[in-house]
This record gives structure tokens, sequence and C-alpha cells, in this order.
């Protein structure tokens, strides 16, 4: 126990005064989101969105001069009334239309829900109020999960596996090859340390950056937590695979770039998969990123529970043990061949 | 004296390339044992299968008449030839965290008023001079008191005051009864600090013995040294000669006889210098090259 200490300990002394690397780490995810929250800080969109439950939205088209005939006004149908509300307190959509009883729901705090009701009454000056309140979920608000998740991606893949390569070539594995410290030890220390250095950072990230943008929280932190835990392990393990042999820093970094831009693109860093082909959909679910996002997205914006992405913390799980499992087995200090 | 190590048969092939090809010779405890050879001889292929960081291709290794597994690496200490040590740490530091790998250590003070570390102790790994850094890899080869220490090039690289303080750090292990294994490119770093010789070329090994009685076995007199513009002129002497770093080199049995010849033969003899042959000589004579080449 005590040798997987002293490197565990090194290596965050190493990581601690490795003054650019921590400031990257920090700055990076910030200056991110502050540019993002710039860009899209205005509200650009001249359409107003008008949720409808389902069943009454069929008969309502049999009045033609109903509201829903109106122009400019995009409608969108729910089945559950719970996740429509939802949406309204979201403002994600402007208000929420039950014509079987005669009731709808608004925003109080909408502006654009204010225009949209005064239209709804001027059709149906019937219609019941049933009035709501939460903040909107801004772009920043969905776009942060994908920038923090990215960060701990490119530090897990490339804090990881290219130290490891840069260990091997300069002789430092070779060092620590000649003593009685296990391959084991070495690289559970590797993995214990950087995924202290990756949660922490992100923590303190996730608690900076929530004091300026104030985001919109749903879920569990805790819940979070475990998916930021379960993410950077399984992305660690995936870097130790593609480092468990190679000598060759320009071989290994080529592979993580591989890795880490598909994922970046794929797993919903920047935007949603939603409406895109089913085999990209598909094909994005082989990445841990595109769990880890989905998960902390479901908990932050839906207030899904533990039980809800239990099937995103399974992959997960599974995902690293399978790749620490072969990257251990694969593991050469040297890099000899045969 | 007992074998500490016994090297049997020892093979390692690198895809079509033959690096060491079947040697085997003991190494007894206590003695500092070099082992010479030119670059790409097979001497760090053969040391680094020694260590245990290689594995042979074929024979074996026994320490203390065993064959060697993980727990070998708390016998032996090791200074590669090429190595690193992780960056952003102190020297006390780096002693700390390998202190810590091993059962049974050195106190860090001793480490480090053995190995001259006093005034680096708190210095960050990555401002340490070439000889600085060897002390420091040497402190940590010693670290857990080892058996057996393996030195691959200790001196290569550093200024020769740096090299002579080496050696006298070398010494002092040695006095300690401690079994010492060296290889270097330096022969009068060999002829200074090793019991016993072997010299490999090829992958195999070529010589073996104590300096002194290799030297004798084949030397038997002097060696004279005359410039190179009197080439000629010892050529019609039909005096046997080689020429060595741009010098001719008459090794005689007989001095007096041979500058006697000289003379007869109106060669001149401003530059002479005569001097005892060295391991260098011998390494020439058997190899047919110098170590550098």
């Amino acid at each position: 126990m005590q040798k997987f200490i002293a490197i565990f300990k090194a290596r965050n002394i190493e990581f601690l005064r490795d003054r650019a690397t921590l400031s990257w780490n920090f700055i990076f995810p910030v200056l991110l989101l502050v540019g993002f929250s710039f860009v899209f800080s205005g509200d650009g969109k001249a359409l107003y969105k008008v949720g409808i439950l389902d069943t009454q939205a069929t008969e309502l088209k049999k009045e033609p001069s109903s509201f829903i005939q109106l122009e400019h006004l995009e409608f969108v149908n729910y089945q559950q009334a719970k996740k429509a509300i939802l949406k309204v307190d979201q403002h994600k959509i402007d208000l929420l239309v039950d014509f079987s009883q005669q009731q709808y729901w608004v925003n109080s705090t909408s502006s654009k829900g204010y225009i949209v009701e005064q239209l709804l009454l001027a059709k149906h000056p019937e219609m019941q109020r049933s009035q709501t309140t939460g903040k909107p979920i801004r772009y920043i608000d969905w776009v942060m999960p994908g920038i923090l998740g990215m960060n701990m991606m490119f530090s897990c893949l490339f804090g990881v596996g290219y130290v490891i390569v840069r260990y091997r070539k300069n002789g430092v594995l070779k060092r620590f090859q000649a003593t009685p410290l296990s391959a084991f030890e070495f690289l559970a220390a590797q993995i214990a340390s950087r995924l202290l250095i990756v949660v922490t950072v992100t923590s303190l990230l996730f608690i900076g950056c929530n004091f300026l943008f104030d985001f919109y929280i749903l879920g569990s932190l805790l819940n979070l937590f475990i998916v930021a835990i379960l993410g950077a392990s399984s992305m660690i393990a995936l870097s130790l695979l593609i480092a468990s042999r190679s000598n060759s820093e320009e071989f290994t970094g080529g592979m993580l770039n591989f890795i880490s831009w598909p994922m970046m693109f794929l797993s919903g860093v920047w935007f949603s998969l939603e409406g895109s082909p089913a085999f990209v959909q598909g094909f994005a679910q082989i990445f841990p990123l595109t769990h880890m996002l989905s998960a902390a997205r479901a908990i932050m914006t839906d207030g899904a529970s533990f039980s809800d992405i239990a099937d995103h913390l399974i992959i997960l799980s599974l995902m690293s043990v399978v790749f620490l499992a072969a990257g251990s087995w694969l593991f050469n200090w040297n890099g000899e061949k045969g | 004296m007992t074998d500490i190590l016994q090297i049997k048969n020892l093979s390692k092939k690198f895809s079509e390339t033959i690096a060491v090809n079947d040697i085997s010779f003991n190494v007894k405890k206590g003695q500092c044992f070099g082992l010479l050879g030119p670059n790409g001889a097979g001497k760090t292929t053969t040391i680094e299968m020694m260590e245990g960081i290689l594995k042979p291709t074929a024979g074996e290794i026994l320490f203390n008449g065993h064959p060697i597994d993980k727990s070998y690496y708390h016998d032996i200490g090791i200074q590669f030839q090429h190595t690193a040590i992780q960056d952003y740490l102190t020297v006390g530091e780096t002693l700390d965290m390998f202190a810590k790998f091993y059962t049974r250590t050195l106190s860090k003070a001793k480490l480090i008023e053995m190995c001259a570390l006093e005034e680096i102790a708190n210095r960050d790994t990555r401002k340490l001079s070439g000889g600085q850094r060897q002390r420091l890899l040497l402190a940590l080869a010693m670290l857990n008191d080892p058996k057996i220490i393996f030195l691959d090039e200790p001196t290569t690289g550093l200024d020769p005051q740096s090299r002579r303080n080496f050696w006298q750090l070398i010494e002092k292990i040695k006095a300690e009864n401690k079994t010492v294994l060296l290889t270097t490119h330096y022969m009068d770093e060999a002829e200074s600090l090793c019991d016993e010789i072997l010299i490999v070329d090829k992958g195999k090994i070529i010589q073996q013995g104590t300096p002194k009685a290799m030297l004798k076995e084949h030397f038997s007199g002097v060696i004279a040294l005359l410039p190179i513009n009197v080439q000629e002129k010892i050529n019609r002497a039909n005096i046997p000669y080689s020429v060595i770093k741009q010098q001719i080199e008459i090794e005689s049995e007989n001095i007096e006889q041979t500058i006697k010849q000289l003379l007869e033969s109106e060669v001149s003899l401003e530059g002479l210098q005569v001097r005892s042959p060295n391991l260098e000589d011998l390494f020439i004579k058997l190899t047919g090259h110098k170590l550098r080449s």
C-alpha cells in the first residue's frame, strides 16, 4: 500500500507544480463558458413555441378558426402533462394548452409566454390560467456539462496516456521497473491520482462557474458527482489501454486524437444528436463521454433520479473494468517487443 | 569467494539480430566486475538481462543459486545508462518516494552524505548538473542497501573532475564489501576500479580475467610511442608496429634493444615515449578496434 501511496503522492505533486498545465486545466473551460455565455446571450428567434396535450390537439384540428391556425407559432404535442409543465418551467416552450380541460399554463417570468397568452385569450377567452415559475434553460446550461465533460476527457486521455508514454520513452518506467513496485501498483496509483485531480478540478470549476452563471440544476448533486467519477474512471482506463505498450509520443498522440475528436463531436458536447440518423446515434453509444453527458444532462435539466440513469452508470462501470483489464494485461514497462 | 551471480548460456535475439550469443560466466561476491566492449557489443543487453529488465531469449541467471524473480529487486540496485526521474520532485522527495518501495533502506541522511547530495537535497531534479544527477541516480541505486549494484556507464558524459569524484564514490561502495557490476567505455576507469573484467564483442565473450593477469597474458614488455613522421624509416628497419591515434606504437620485450635498433636505422627518437601496456592496448589487440569506434 505504501508503494501505491508514494506514486500517488508523487504524481499529484508533479501535477500541482506544473503550473502551466494546472492553470490551463482551470482557464480553458472557464474561457469557453464565458465565450458561450456572450455568444448565446441574446434571443434571436422570432418563433413562439406552444405545447399542446396530445389528445386535444387532434380535436383542435377540426376547428379552422382556432388558435392553432395562427402563423409564426410552432406547436409541439405532449402526452404527459408533468413533462410538458416542466418544459414551461424551463422556458423550453412558451405556453402549454389543454383544450379538453379548457386550461393553459404559462410561466410568469417569461416575456414570450405573456405574448402567446394574449394571443390565446383573444381566440379562447374561456380558458383557465395556471401559472408556473422557473428559470429558463439557457444554451449555457445545456452546454456546460459538455464543456466540463470535454475538459475531463482531455485531462483523462492526455494526462494519463501521454504521460505514461513519455515516462516509458525517457526511462522513468524502466527506473520503476527496477524496484519491487508492481505494474498493478503503478497503474492503480496513476488512476487514483488522475481521478482525484480530474474530479477535484471539475468540482471546483462547477462550483465557480455556478457562482458566475447560476446554472439550472434540477437533480441531485450527489448523483452528478457519481456520474463524474464513473465517467472519469472509464476515460482514464481507456487512456491506459491506449498507452499500454507504445513508446512513441507521436503515435500515442495520434491515437488519442483519433479517439477524442469523434468523441467530442458525437457525444453531444456542443450540440444534441437528436434528429441525426439512427446509426450516428447508435455509433455515439460506444463512447464513454456520450453516457457521461447524457446522464449529467438528465440529472441537471430533467431532475433524473439514480434509477433513471442506472443504464448509463452500468455502461460506464463496464467500460472502466474492460478497458482497465485489457490495459493492465497489455501493459509493458519498457516497450520491449516479445 | 562464492559466486553471487551465475550466468548460464545466456542469449538475446531482437528480430533477426543476435545481441548476446550463448554466454556463460560467474560473478563473485564482493568483487567489482567490469563488462567491457565496443558500441553494439551486447554489454548493455547483457547487463539488462542480469538486472531482470530484459527477458533472455535463452539461458538462465541465478542469484545466490536461485532463478531471479521480482523479489530480486530488494537485493539489487541499478544505475541505468539512459534513464530519467519524475519531474517536479526535489532530490529529497525523490529519495523518499523510492524508499517507500523497499522493506529495507539506508537512512536518507547516510545516502545524502555518502553521495554528496547535501547542497542539492532541496533542488528540483530538473535543475541538476550531469554530475549531480549521476550522484542522485547512484543514491537511488544504493537506497535499499543492495547486495549487488549495477552501474551501466555511470560516468559517460561527465567532466574529468566529476568522473574522479564518482570513482571515489564507487571505491566507498566497494569498501562496504558490495558486489559491483560496471560497464564502461573508459579503460582507465575499468583498470582502476575492477577486480575482474569480461570483454565482449559481437555478443560473445572474448576474454575474462583480472586486469593484471590479462595484461600479463597478452603483453610481455613495454610500449614505445613515436610520432607518425618516422613511419618510413621504421618500415625500412623492419620493426613490427601499429598506428594508433596517429602515433607509431611498438610493443617491445626489450626496450634497450628496440631503441638500439631504431638508432641504427637512423630513426629520430624525438618525441619517444615509453609506457606500460594498459587495458586499452589489450582491448585493441583483442577486438581490432577502439572502444569508441
